[in-house]
């Protein structure tokens, strides 16, 4: 039962993440009072992106190339060691938390090569901005994951998640709190949301993800496309993990309920875009390393 | 209640003289307050009730020869600001250093602070409860605030920030210490009076006591105007006007002085009398040295005399830190420190009034110009150097006995090189002022002899000059004897 | 019990936090006036002799003087000042907030020794998450250009010791909790006094331009 939840895990997480763009746009839509996009537009832009060819540069090399592809695998592995409420993941093992953090890692590392290799110093500065970033968020999301494991006592991730309701002492409270505060901001820093990042507004010299992407086009640009949804649904289904670790008992009912938290965090993601003007430049650091401190208490107060 | 009137009667007095209707006899107030807070004081030292045990409030030894100094050097600090305000009248003030106008802070506070900080002196001195010694000296900060800022300019108000927000911090350390304490002696002693804790010290957490004395060294050592925490002190003084310099140095460091002898006698009784004794030599050591060292090139006669009162306070502490002899001469060494020092800040009063600078290059031929002035001010110099004829010379023989007697060859060492090398530094001050004459020019309308010297402006100084020199020929017995019983009230005879 | 203690203690971290990373002084204010509300209701769920008449007049004092009115007389005394913001503290504001973790770190280690003393039923960060808030109120004193913040600070350190006494239980008399609300709030009140007229003085309070007193 519980393999077959994993097994539905990842064909939903395959097929719906690009709904979650869908969702959060419908929402932002709402505040705004605009009918807004359709739910599944993210999907057909995916076809027709899919349906292009794409156009190369001479001047770059094949690490170009290599990079939406690599990527895409990277964010497909990180994909097979996500739990989601009654759902382990589908590799899982002790200590893959470790390995979920650097296949997201890697994602970063190809965008940002293939980003370089362009030569245009717009990808560059934009490379330098999610770098910048990204070191900052990183060991966030490593010290969350840290606090939750240290609290349970497990190594695994889905491990992890499993035990989380089934502690005695509420001890575990306040730092599946903080860490799933801390969670989310890394969820809105990783995924180019707008206190950090507007995803709407291309061309603006104040973008970071975007900019990074400018030169892939057609099928590439469609895997990265598809790759940033399916991040976006791996850091919701972590956040839910922290946020809601309530179970029914049942693994597949427990994997819908986790599936309705996911998209409740899209939701939620998409008013905290409503309600936030983007931060300057200047301010990310401090958010972040604000969240960095919410996370370090979070592993003070499991290891008291 | 007795023991009540000595705070109550400064208190209603302050609250009184701060009443719009009571301009006309408000100095008076203040003088008639001043005598009869001495008067009591007297009364109450002569004639001490017996302390019982865990009573919040009473008066024990060292409490008492605190407390009499402060009232005494008040009465006199009172009677000079009768002439100072008189002088002060106008609402208007050109500033001395920059020129610039200012108004002062109007007399009603400042007569009722100058009483409210007498009150709040005095509970110090009568508390018997940590937190209420706590309130006490806190009290005593609010009090003065006021009093700093009496010359409404940029300079007097920097100082009193400093001095606000420096001696705060430093004393909620104080409070945090008290909590320590408190923690330390649960179910063991009934609650935070001296005589419960010191009775029940021997039963106590050593690593608590330890660490509660520390707090309490920062906190009432910042007070005190112990080095490194000194910082607020020199401003402080030097911004204040005279006499209510002459009472921060010689009363309120006194009183900070007095709440970490009650610290000290705690860990004391607990045993670790050699650790609380060794952090206070370690302290004052540095403090007379840092002191000494701030005073070579000092330009600014009221700053010296504040860097002075930071060495003396360090003399304090090592003194009642050394405990035996040295612990008597640190008593000694305060009642001399604060007549002395309350007569030099009234002295600096009068020359800052006639010469309108704090420079030591612009005071010159204080001797010539006001003799009596000036002869106080050579006196002082004397004096507070602990030259021989004076008090100053006996207590700091003493404590530096004390040192010598327990082999504490290094601090003795520092000791006489810190009192040297401010011997040195002082006369390179004092004497120019004194003597040199303004390079020749007759016309010049400030080198014309013969300045007035009111008899409210010298007298009061001369007092207490008089009393520093008598201490250092004769100490009358009973005194002596006050002063070892306050000393063996420490516990680390 | 421990859960409400929990929640309490880390809404009093939060507030630390934020009044480290916040540049607003309004929102410091706030800040500071919620803090006191926190450390009311902890006072509150961890006084030791149970709840007496007079140990809920006293914290409900201490909660009115520190969360209404200080704040108030805090922001009078700026009126007409144009502070609103603090400008580029001497620690900027994203490293006072990981020093504020380094200092959270220190509170803990150096709490280990005081923790078994304390109380069963309270939070077992109750002791550090006190002390950090002292050491907060101390970096904020130390950091902050503005008289107002240097204010605050204090408050917040005074808090920080409130904190502490509350969470060892520490039963003090009547009196002398009365002495002590009463000297934060007459610190306070001169404080800002002293605020106000170095603003008329100066056109600013910004303490740092308050050097001619040195050596």
């Amino acid at each position: 039962m519980t393999a077959l939840a994993s097994i539905l895990h990842v064909v939903l997480a395959i097929t719906l993440s690009p709904l979650l763009l869908g969702v959060i746009n419908r929402t932002k839509a709402k505040f705004a009072g605009r009918t807004g996009q359709p739910l599944l537009q993210a999907y057909y832009d995916l076809g027709k992106l899919l349906q292009k060819g794409a156009v190369y540069s001479s001047t770059a090399t094949w690490v170009f190339r290599a990079g939406p592809v690599v990527g895409l695998a990277a964010t497909l592995i990180a994909l097979a060691f996500l739990p989601l409420s009654g759902a382990p993941g589908l590799g899982a093992f002790p200590g893959d938390l470790i390995l979920l953090v650097y296949a997201l890692g890697l994602l970063r590392f190809m965008t940002v090569l293939a980003a370089l290799d362009t030569g245009s110093a717009f990808e560059g500065m934009g490379a330098s901005r999610e770098v910048q970033f990204s070191m900052l968020a990183e060991p966030v999301l490593l010290l969350s994951l840290a606090a939750l494991a240290i609290c349970t006592g497990k190594a695994g991730l889905s491990d992890i998640f499993a035990s989380l309701p089934t502690l005695d002492s509420l001890q575990w409270v306040p730092t599946a709190l903080l860490a799933s505060v801390a969670l989310f901001v890394v969820l809105l820093s990783e995924n180019a949301r707008i206190p950090v990042d507007d995803p709407n507004t291309h061309l603006e010299l104040t973008m970071i993800h975007e900019v990074m992407v400018l030169d892939h086009g057609g099928v590439d640009f469609g895997l990265i496309q598809y790759g940033a949804a399916l991040k976006l649904w791996i850091f919701s289904a972590l956040f839910v993990g922290a946020a809601m670790p309530w179970r029914i008992g049942q693994p597949v009912m427990d994997l819908l309920v986790g599936v309705g938290g996911v998209f409740l965090s899209a939701v939620f993601v998409g008013v905290v875009e409503s309600v936030m003007a983007r931060l300057r430049l200047i301010r990310v650091p401090q958010m972040l390393a604000s969240a960095a401190v919410l996370a370090l208490i979070a592993v003070i107060w499991a290891v008291r | 209640m007795m023991l009540w009137s000595v705070v109550l009667i400064p208190a209603i007095a302050g609250i009184a003289a701060m009443l719009p209707p009571m301009r006309a006899v408000r100095r008076s107030l203040l003088v008639a307050t001043a005598v009869a807070h001495c008067g009591l004081v007297g009364w109450v030292c002569f004639a001490t009730p017996v302390v019982s045990r865990d009573s919040w409030f009473a008066i024990d030894a060292p409490a008492r020869i605190i407390l009499a100094i402060t009232s005494v050097l008040f009465l006199a600090a009172a009677l000079y600001c009768v002439g100072y305000l008189r002088r002060e009248e106008g609402r208007t003030t050109c500033d001395a250093e920059e020129g610039f106008l200012f108004h002062n802070e109007p007399e009603g506070i400042f007569v009722g602070c100058l009483l409210l900080f007498l009150a709040s002196m005095s509970f110090v001195c009568i508390c018997q409860h940590f937190g209420l010694l706590w309130v006490a000296v806190e009290a005593t900060t609010l009090a003065s605030a006021p009093l700093i800022s009496f010359h409404r300019h940029h300079r007097s108000l920097e100082a009193t920030w400093k001095y606000l927000l420096i001696c705060s911090v430093g004393i909620a350390m104080a409070l945090l210490g008290i909590f320590f304490l408190a923690s330390a002696g649960r179910g063991h002693a009934p609650g935070l009076t001296l005589s419960g804790l010191v009775s029940s010290a021997a039963a106590m957490d050593p690593v608590w006591l330890k660490a509660a004395f520390i707090l309490l060294l920062v906190g009432y050592g910042t007070k005190m105007g112990l080095a490194p925490m000194h910082t607020w002190l020199p401003d402080a003084h030097s911004e204040a006007p005279s006499v209510v310099s002459a009472l921060l140095s010689g009363a309120l460091l006194n009183c900070a002085f007095l709440g970490l002898l009650r610290g000290h006698t705690v860990l004391a009784a607990a045993g670790l009398g050699s650790f609380s004794g060794e952090l206070l030599v370690l302290l004052g050591v540095f403090s007379m040295v840092l002191a000494a060292v701030f005073m070579i090139r000092q330009t600014d006669y009221k700053r010296m005399l504040a860097y002075s009162s930071i060495e003396h306070m360090g003399i304090l502490a090592v003194g009642a830190g050394l405990g035996g002899v040295a612990a008597t001469g640190a008593m000694l060494h305060a009642m001399n420190h604060s007549a002395v020092k309350g007569m030099l800040f009234l002295a600096a009063g009068n020359l800052l009034a006639v010469y309108r600078s704090k420079n030591t290059c612009d005071v010159q031929g204080v001797l010539e110009k006001l003799p009596v002035t000036g002869c106080l001010w050579f006196a002082g110099f004397l004096a507070i150097t602990g030259s021989p004829p004076f008090g100053l010379f006996v207590s700091e023989l003493t404590i530096l006995k004390g040192a010598l007697d327990g082999s504490h060859w290094v601090v003795a060492a520092l000791y006489l090189a810190a009192l040297g090398t401010a011997f040195v530094a002082m006369a390179r001050i004092f004497l120019p002022m004194a003597y040199r004459l303004p390079d020749g020019s007759p016309h010049d309308g400030a080198s014309s002899p013969g300045a007035r010297e009111p008899v409210w402006s010298v007298l009061p100084p001369l007092a207490l000059a008089l009393a520093a020199l008598v201490l250092g020929v004769y100490v009358p017995a009973p005194l002596w004897d006050a002063m070892r019983q306050a000393a063996s009230a420490l516990g680390v005879l | 019990m421990e859960v409400v203690s929990d929640i309490l203690v880390v809404l009093l971290l939060l507030s630390n936090l934020y009044l480290l990373a916040a540049s607003r002084i309004t929102a410091c204010i706030q800040t500071v006036a919620l803090q006191a509300v926190v450390l009311g209701v902890i006072a509150l769920t961890s006084a030791a002799g149970g709840l007496t008449l007079v140990v809920v007049s006293v914290t409900l004092a201490t909660m009115a003087v520190k969360g209404l009115v200080l704040p108030w007389l805090l922001r009078r005394a700026i009126r007409g000042a144009d502070v609103a913001r603090e400008v580029e503290p001497f620690v900027g504001f994203t490293t006072s907030v990981l020093v504020g973790a380094g200092l959270l770190v220190i509170s803990v280690v150096v709490a280990e020794p005081l923790c078994s003393s304390a109380p069963a039923d309270v939070s077992a960060m109750m002791i550090p998450t006190s002390l950090f808030t002292i050491l907060t109120g101390l970096f904020i004193v130390v950091t902050r250009r503005k008289a107002l913040n240097q204010a605050l600070g204090y408050l917040v350190l005074e808090n920080g010791v409130y904190v502490f006494g509350s969470s060892l239980a520490i039963e003090e008399p009547f009196l002398v909790e009365l002495g002590i609300l009463l000297d934060v709030f007459v610190a306070v009140f001169v404080m800002g006094i002293i605020i106000f007229q170095i603003n008329r003085e100066f056109d600013h309070i910004d303490t740092d331009k308050l050097s001619v007193l040195k050596d």
